[in-house]
């Protein structure tokens, strides 16, 4: 697999489970080590050159990890010195700011909710001011409220210009966040282009109707020209409709079909 | 701070948070041993001549938290960081394999020696104690203590549960550090058991650590302190080495 991520870009690694996602971001994090092959961030070999390449990097781990002994603020202090960073207090409490957390700092991690320890986890990221940030599935068993927050603020970094690698489950967020998506399936790039390429090479319509019987069909038009005719056609077949929808191609259709799940 | 003080710093504050159990629970260990071993044996053994039997024992009381507690402090951890999943954060930082030996070594040795001067606090508490060279009683302390906080990270970076860890503690460190002479002067022992002793590193350091009470022991303490300093070094290359590998640590 080759592939680059230009500065500044909101980019987005989609695929399965079991695509290599996470072991791609834990190859560019130093938590793995690839068999052949090499990473580098912003030009610093992740091997060679590891303390350059893992200061410009910060990643927020798909795994709700926590300390259980220390705060907040300890947590956030003592991730500031791993990177060898003195006196960062006035970042550590606009991080915090910025994620709601300062009404927690003096909180032990162990009494956080799920939500909160996620936005520690994305505080933690970005202590050292990482040029490029990658959020591994980061709103996973996140409440509506708090991945709207989250968006909001991981937006606000890429405008100041740092580049950010998300990878999801959710398409709906790639599609509305990422500027351009490669596509994973067993460990190998099936389509990498921007988001409005990749949505507009599978161009027509998508009818999606569901029956009497409650079965779901789905039925790919080149146009609306061919709507009377699918229609007529269910009817001839002595079908029903209960519920029907017209929509352009989404991502997750892009995505079924190109990793060859789609019906 | 930097980024070896601050991963020590962790460890330490890690350690400290937990105080009670850290260091009340050894010391707690300690004057049972005391009470039981040093009552029940009082006047059967002498192991110098004119040294009553509980003021022997308490050097090598202390010696034996010091090199329990360094052990339990690097490998309970590490181990639970691993489980945890927490380790990720220093694995992601830019610490090198060095520095975070460095600092759990430097963590271990510190708590090896605050618990072990808090027994030896209170055992003198009970015991009159001659001092009789200082600074070999601390240089087989430190020695002691980075050899055992070294085996730690060992037990923890190979291990991948708990209980394995434990199994490390119960079967290889607490033998050796029961049969160390601790208890007992190996010149009490069987010619046999006596060779046998000299084979244990853990008897060249309670050994050497009880010179510097009572300026007797039963090998040279300078010969003592080559051997330990030999396995300290032999050790730590190995636990640097493995570290370096990334052996279960980085996939």
């Amino acid at each position: 697999m080759s592939l680059e991520v230009e500065e500044g870009e909101f980019f987005g690694l989609l695929g399965p489970n079991g695509a290599g996602k996470t072991t791609l971001i834990n190859v560019i994090a130093g938590l793995a080590r690839a068999d052949a092959g090499s990473a580098r961030v912003m030009g610093a070999d992740v091997r060679s050159e590891y303390r350059r390449a893992r200061r410009m990097l910060g990643v927020v781990p798909q795994e709700l990890v926590f300390d259980p002994f220390f705060t907040v603020r300890e947590t956030l202090r003592l991730q500031s010195g791993y990177y060898g960073l003195r006196h960062n207090d006035a970042w550590i409490d606009e991080v915090m700011h910025h994620l709601d957390l300062t009404g927690k700092a003096d909180a032990n991690m162990r009494s956080l909710s799920g939500g909160m320890k996620r936005r520690v986890l994305v505080a933690q990221a970005l202590v050292h001011k990482p040029p490029v940030i990658v959020l591994d599935e980061p709103t996973a068993g996140v409440d509506v409220e708090l991945r709207q927050g989250l968006w909001q603020f991981v937006r606000r970094m890429n405008a100041d210009g740092h580049s950010i690698v998300l990878t999801t489950h959710y398409l709906e967020e790639a599609e509305t966040h990422c500027g351009r998506i490669a596509m994973l399936k067993e460990g190998r790039i099936v389509a990498l282009d921007t988001t409005r390429n990749l949505l507009g090479s599978f161009s027509g319509l998508e009818l999606r109707v569901v029956t009497e019987e409650g079965g779901e069909q789905r039925l790919r038009l080149a146009s609306y020209l061919e709507l009377e005719q699918a229609l007529a056609r269910l009817r001839r077949a002595g079908v029903t409709i209960r519920e029907m929808e017209v929509h352009p191609p989404d991502l997750e259709e892009v995505f079924l079909r190109l990793t060859g799940r789609a019906s | 701070m930097n980024r070896f003080t601050t991963l020590c710093y962790k460890e330490l504050l890690r350690f400290f948070k937990v105080g009670f159990q850290t260091v009340g629970a050894p010391v707690l260990t300690t004057l049972l041993y005391l009470v039981i071993f040093g009552n029940a044996l009082e006047g059967r053994l002498e192991a110098y001549p004119g040294l009553r039997y509980s003021a022997f024992l308490v050097p090598g009381l202390v010696m034996m938290s010091v090199l329990q507690n360094a052990f339990a402090n690097s490998s309970s951890s590490l181990i639970q960081s691993k489980i945890t999943g927490n380790i990720v954060f220093v694995l992601l930082s830019p610490i090198s394999y060095g520095e975070f030996f460095a600092a759990y070594i430097t963590a271990s040795i510190v708590r090896g020696l605050v618990v072990g001067l808090c027994v030896l606090a209170v055992g003198a508490a009970f015991v009159s104690l001659p001092v009789h060279a200082p600074w070999w009683a601390l240089a087989f302390g430190l020695l002691g203590a980075a050899l055992l906080g070294s085996l730690g990270l060992v037990a923890a970076v190979v291990s991948d549960k708990i209980d394995q860890v434990a199994a490390f503690q119960n079967f290889v460190i607490l033998p050796l550090t029961f049969l160390s002479g601790v208890f007992y002067s190996i010149h009490a022992l069987p010619p046999f058991w006596q060779r046998l002793s000299h084979a244990n590193p853990f008897f060249y350091m309670v050994d050497g650590f009880r010179y510097g009470f009572f300026g007797a022991s039963d090998f040279p303490p300078a010969a003592s302190l080559a051997i330990v300093f030999a396995s300290v070094l032999a050790v730590s290359s190995a636990t640097l080495l493995l570290l370096r590998s990334g052996y279960k640590l980085r996939h």
